[in-house]
């Protein structure tokens, strides 16, 4: 049974599973990095969902659907930095509205575009990408998880704009009077997640369920939160951590048909994130002036 | 002091009306008259008798939620785990209903005191787990959303399924009588004023707002509330006070806890009188908008979740009347919260200058 379990197979299906956490998480660690806290990652993932599903519906073409999926990511951010930052307001309260307000607008939404509350029509799917010479299939979106890693590790720890988003992060005030502009990072930070976190909506209906469903991100947005801190804010420890997280919904749907009530392997994943927060203590560490407003 | 408190009431009604212009554009957008929307909930909700008792049956759990979000706020913490506290809480006085047979005199305290008690121990998982290894009390309490309802889920459709149903949604059996709260018609009928016994306003909002003139007076008369809002205020202040910080960690979680668990009660002992797969459908987070409109404030939560209320009956009215989706509703919630966040930081920094002013 253990060998069943544990197997390639196992390995591909927990990377599909991590890769909506892991594009969410990234944005996660551009938002925060710069002193933003996103929970509205959540509502970010959903819209992302959504507008995948909207854009590949009209268009028939599932790129389109990604932009779509990013742009709706990049409004709720947008709404989010110009609440939290602009008029800085409490960052959890602003995500709070916002993860209320996406859980009711593609609701409404889908009703007035499908004629449906629960979920849209079934869409097409992304072609897969095969590699040269093989049979073997990738999805382009993990690919491009992969490269976004990659560019956010370098972009975050090696070049200029990385070191002023963390000076924001860290000490806005001393980023200030060497004349870095606090505002416009944590725009940039945040506005860089709401992309990302519509990407990793994305997948979730592009690649999983072919559908939008409502509500079908099911604290998605949380776990890569969870994630990102684990992986103490830097895109390859959050990666690590969110492949963990697939590793775990891997399981869990494996775990099914063994007798256990699926109510339990439902809560696989949540225990899993609550340990792995309990775990982290002391040893994850949050940017100093993460989640708190800056004031000129 | 007048002018404080006018200035602190206008807020959120202008908070309030912005919003609803929001909507209003958006069913503008969609080729409706919002004022015929509008005009729709509001017929159905606040100008007739039975209209308000729905209104006050909808605003009883909200009054509950925005209670246990409040009370965490003062002390410093986010609860956004009251949606879990509240099916936990809900299942534990539907249990006591469905396993024991007792007088109702001692039926409805001990079904009200399970509910605390199960919702005030899901909630000390989030506090302790604050308080012992600094674990964000926030995604903390979300999971523990997702645990409650898989778990009640669970619970409802094996051990607890009601043998032989033919309702497509599982629950319970129905309670014993004597964990019924009755309903308020008889007594409002008795003085004359005509409710329709289909309205299933019941005395769990009497035992809101008793719970609300207890929350006030434990926030601003006891010692142990002197200390949660020292704790909100400022942690390690506190400290030097002698207060420790983690013990009120756990204890503000316990009893926001206890309050999230009692927001379960006026479905199971007060409407259905038995337990039904995923019947809150989101009062948990409503909760939080509350609090926030209400000013954290047990006046002020009373009048805002009679105002969610009011949307929330308008929204049913909207969805049959009317071609606007009442998912809009949620939208207003929302854009609600940001308007009297944003409104209530204005005001902040306006009496802030005024008071500097008149130094």
């Amino acid at each position: 049974m253990i060998g069943g379990i544990l197997s390639l197979e196992l390995l591909i299906s927990a990377l599909r599973m991590s890769v909506p956490l892991t594009f969410a998480s990234l944005g996660g660690v551009f938002s925060e990095r710069g002193g933003v806290v996103n929970i509205a990652l959540e509502g970010i993932m959903l819209v992302g969902a959504f507008g995948a599903v909207v854009g590949t519906y009209f268009t028939n073409n599932p790129w389109i659907g990604l932009l779509t999926a990013m742009s709706f990511g990049f409004l709720i951010a947008l709404i989010h930095a110009v609440v939290s930052i602009s008029f800085r307001i409490n960052q959890i309260i602003s995500g709070t509205a916002l993860n209320i307000m996406a859980t009711g607008l593609t609701t409404f939404l889908s009703r007035l575009i499908f004629k449906a509350a629960g979920s849209s029509p079934h869409i097409e799917g992304m072609v897969q990408w095969r590699f040269p010479g093989t049979n073997w299939q990738i999805s382009p979106l993990i690919v491009i998880m992969f490269a976004v890693i990659i560019i956010s590790q370098i972009v975050i720890f090696k070049t200029r704009y990385g070191l002023r988003l963390r000076a924001c992060g860290e000490n806005p005030y001393a980023a200030d009077s060497l004349g870095v502009n606090v505002i416009k990072m944590r725009y940039s930070g945040v506005l860089i997640s709401g992309v990302l976190g519509g990407l990793g909506g994305a997948f979730l209906s592009l690649e999983h369920a072919r559908v939008f469903v409502e509500g079908m991100t099911t604290g998605r947005g949380f776990i890569a939160l969870a994630g990102m801190i684990f992986g103490r804010w830097t895109p390859l420890g959050s990666f690590s951590a969110c492949f963990l997280f697939g590793l775990a919904e891997a399981l869990r749907m494996r775990l099914e048909g063994f007798g256990i009530p699926t109510q339990f392997i439902q809560m696989i994943p949540y225990i899993v994130t609550m340990c792995v927060l309990v775990g982290v203590v002391g040893r994850a560490v949050a940017p100093a002036y993460d989640g708190i407003p800056f004031e000129k | 002091m007048i002018r404080r408190i006018l200035i602190s009431i206008l807020a959120p009604l202008l908070a309030v009306l912005l919003a609803f212009s929001v909507g209003a554009i958006v069913m503008y957008i969609l080729g409706e008259n919002p004022f015929y929307v509008y005009k729709i909930l509001l017929i159905n909700s606040v100008t007739n008798i039975n209209g308000w008792g729905y209104v006050l049956f909808n605003a009883t759990p909200l009054i509950f939620s925005g209670l246990a979000v409040a009370l965490a706020f003062k002390g410093g913490l986010f609860n956004i785990g009251v949606e879990g506290q509240l099916y936990i809480g809900a299942f534990a006085c539907a249990w006591f209903g469905i396993t024991f047979n007792v007088h109702p005199v001692i039926g409805i305290p001990i079904g009200l005191l399970f509910a605390m008690i199960f919702g005030g121990l899901w909630g000390v998982i989030a506090g302790y787990l604050k308080a012992r290894f600094g674990a964000h009390e926030v995604i903390i309490t979300i999971m523990l959303n997702f645990i409650a309802m898989a778990l009640t889920n669970y619970l409802v459709n094996n051990p607890f399924k009601e043998p032989g149903q033919i309702n497509p949604i599982p629950q319970t059996k129905e309670l014993f009588s004597g964990s019924i709260i009755p309903r308020v018609y008889p007594l409002f009928n008795k003085f004359g004023v005509s409710l329709s016994s289909s309205v299933p306003l019941n005395y769990t909002f009497f035992i809101a707002i008793v719970f609300c003139v207890i929350v006030w007076y434990f926030l601003e008369r006891t010692k142990w509330g002197y200390e949660i809002k020292a704790v909100g205020l400022n942690p390690k202040a506190s400290r030097y006070g002698g207060i420790n910080p983690s013990h009120i960690m756990i204890l503000v979680m316990f009893l926001s806890g206890a309050l999230g668990g009692l927001a379960g009660v006026n479905d199971v002992m007060g409407y259905r009188y038995r337990f039904l797969d995923g019947f809150s459908r989101g009062t948990g987070f409503t909760g939080i908008a509350v609090a926030l409109l209400g000013k954290n404030n047990p006046i002020g939560i009373v009048f805002a979740s009679i105002l969610f209320g009011i949307l929330d009956r308008g929204a049913l009215a909207m969805d049959v009347f009317t071609n606007t989706p009442r998912e809009l509703i949620r939208v207003i919630q929302a854009i609600i919260i940001i308007f009297v966040a944003i409104g209530n930081e204005f005001i902040f920094r306006l009496l802030q200058r005024l008071e500097r002013e008149s130094e």
